[in-house]
């Protein structure tokens, strides 16, 4: 799971281009929007899109978006219990 | 009764760095064959949530605007109006790229967002909150020329008072390459100065210029702009007609023009239709800028920039003079631009 967890970080930070970022300065419960990181709308179906290609998951249903996308934590949560690849 | 429009305020991020007094001063003929441009800070002026999704098309965008709007103090325009020639190349590029490597699967909303051609006027506008007319000319060479002419007209019936007109072009990894191969870029390794090249092909680069234009004249105004001119096809014989009648146009004899600013950029092929307007104009101060900042379809825009330059404090360093003549008082600046005999376009400037 730790591994998980930094190689998620890695990728968010990659994809999102967060450009002052490093995988250090991310806590696995920080927020990844609002106070937290700021993400935004936008990232949100960025990281719908990584979970889909690097993982196999489609999320089809946007209310679970909520709860899986409030920390990295819960991300690699789910994506452990439902990863296809 | 037509209004008059005034550059009131330049900004410009170049391969030579920011506008500024001295960027002409301090710029050096460009030695390689693709020049990226000399980035500012952009921390300072775009917010970081948003610089982060930013190409460097948009980035050096608003950074341009914001140094002329600032210079023209304009708060808030009546028109935000721009040109590009190959629009927001980087993320085209990364689109189509994913589009490509993963089988038209998991596409990425911020790439095509921002790949469209008006991305630079839009955020220009989103970042000030305007929401005022907002245009994007996308006429390979003549991009920015369409820009310009529209605000001239804006500005001219009285539609608007204050205009920030531009273009921006950037540089992307693949296109620019295309364009080496097909003979637009000089080959790497082959270095000739614009004045002396016995080749085709140019230097190219990247950059963004914008004008804070007004119907107020301020005391640090640059020039007026008078009439702008466009035309996709004309020969070299056609040429000298093409420019007497625009003149002729305006009321200005050719013997008036004080200053020709051209946009020689070391193709030889293209060049020729340069040699054959100088012929007309032997005894005129010439002045090009290419040499320094490179070629892009918007490149033209700081020719309008070095032009002001040079109504305002009547003079311009030595390395952007072609050819260099005697003259105490710089009135009437024509500038004349085009790329491998299309997109001609015509621009007189007036001194304040």
């Amino acid at each position: 799971m730790a591994e998980l967890k930094e190689e998620l970080k890695g990728k968010i930070i990659e994809v999102l281009n967060l450009e002052d970022v490093a995988v250090e300065d991310i806590q696995d419960d920080d927020a990844l929007f609002g106070d937290g990181l700021g993400l935004d709308s936008i990232d949100a179906l960025e990281l719908i899109v990584l979970m889909d290609k690097e993982y196999g998951i489609k999320l089809s249903d946007p209310k679970q978006g909520k709860s899986i996308f409030q920390s990295v934590q819960t991300m690699a949560d789910y994506i452990a219990a439902n990863r296809t690849k | 009764m037509k209004k008059t429009a005034y550059i009131n305020g330049i900004g410009a991020v170049t391969a030579q760095g920011v506008w500024s007094e001295r960027l002409l001063a301090d710029a050096t003929e460009l030695q390689q064959s693709i020049a990226p441009v000399q980035h500012p800070s952009y921390k300072e002026m775009i917010s970081p949530a948003m610089v982060r999704r930013m190409s460097n098309g948009i980035k050096m965008g608003i950074y341009a605007s914001q140094q002329a709007l600032d210079e023209a103090e304009i708060a808030m325009p009546d028109a935000i109006v721009a040109g590009t020639g190959l629009g927001c190349l980087e993320d085209s590029e990364k689109f189509l790229r994913n589009v490509l490597d993963n089988d038209e699967q998991f596409l990425t909303p911020t790439a095509f967002i921002q790949s469209t051609h008006n991305t630079v006027a839009s955020q220009i506008a989103l970042r000030l909150q305007c929401k005022a007319y907002n245009f994007t000319y996308v006429h390979r060479s003549v991009s920015f020329e369409s820009a310009l002419l529209d605000a001239l007209l804006q500005l001219q019936s009285g539609k608007a008072t204050h205009i920030l007109a531009g273009a921006s072009d950037e540089i992307s990894d693949h296109t620019y390459s295309l364009l080496q191969q097909i003979g637009y870029i000089k080959q790497d390794g082959i270095q000739e100065s614009v004045k002396n090249s016995t080749s085709v092909g140019v230097n190219y680069s990247e950059g963004a210029v914008f004008f804070g234009l007004s119907t107020n004249k301020m005391a640090h105004t640059y020039a007026e702009i008078v009439d702008v001119r466009i035309q996709n096809d004309v020969n070299q014989v056609q040429l000298k007609d093409f420019v007497a009648l625009f003149l002729q146009e305006n009321n200005v004899a050719i013997e008036e023009v004080d200053a020709l600013i051209l946009g020689i950029n070391g193709d030889i092929e293209s060049d020729q239709y340069y040699t054959h307007l100088l012929a007309d104009f032997d005894a005129v101060p010439t002045v090009y800028y290419k040499h320094l900042i490179g070629q892009f379809d918007s490149s033209s825009a700081f020719g309008l920039a070095v032009a002001s330059q040079l109504l305002k404090h009547q003079e311009l360093p030595k390395q952007l003079f072609w050819q260099e003549q005697e003259r105490k008082n710089f009135r009437y600046v024509l500038l004349y631009n085009q790329f491998k005999g299309k997109d001609h376009s015509l621009v007189l400037l007036r001194a304040c």
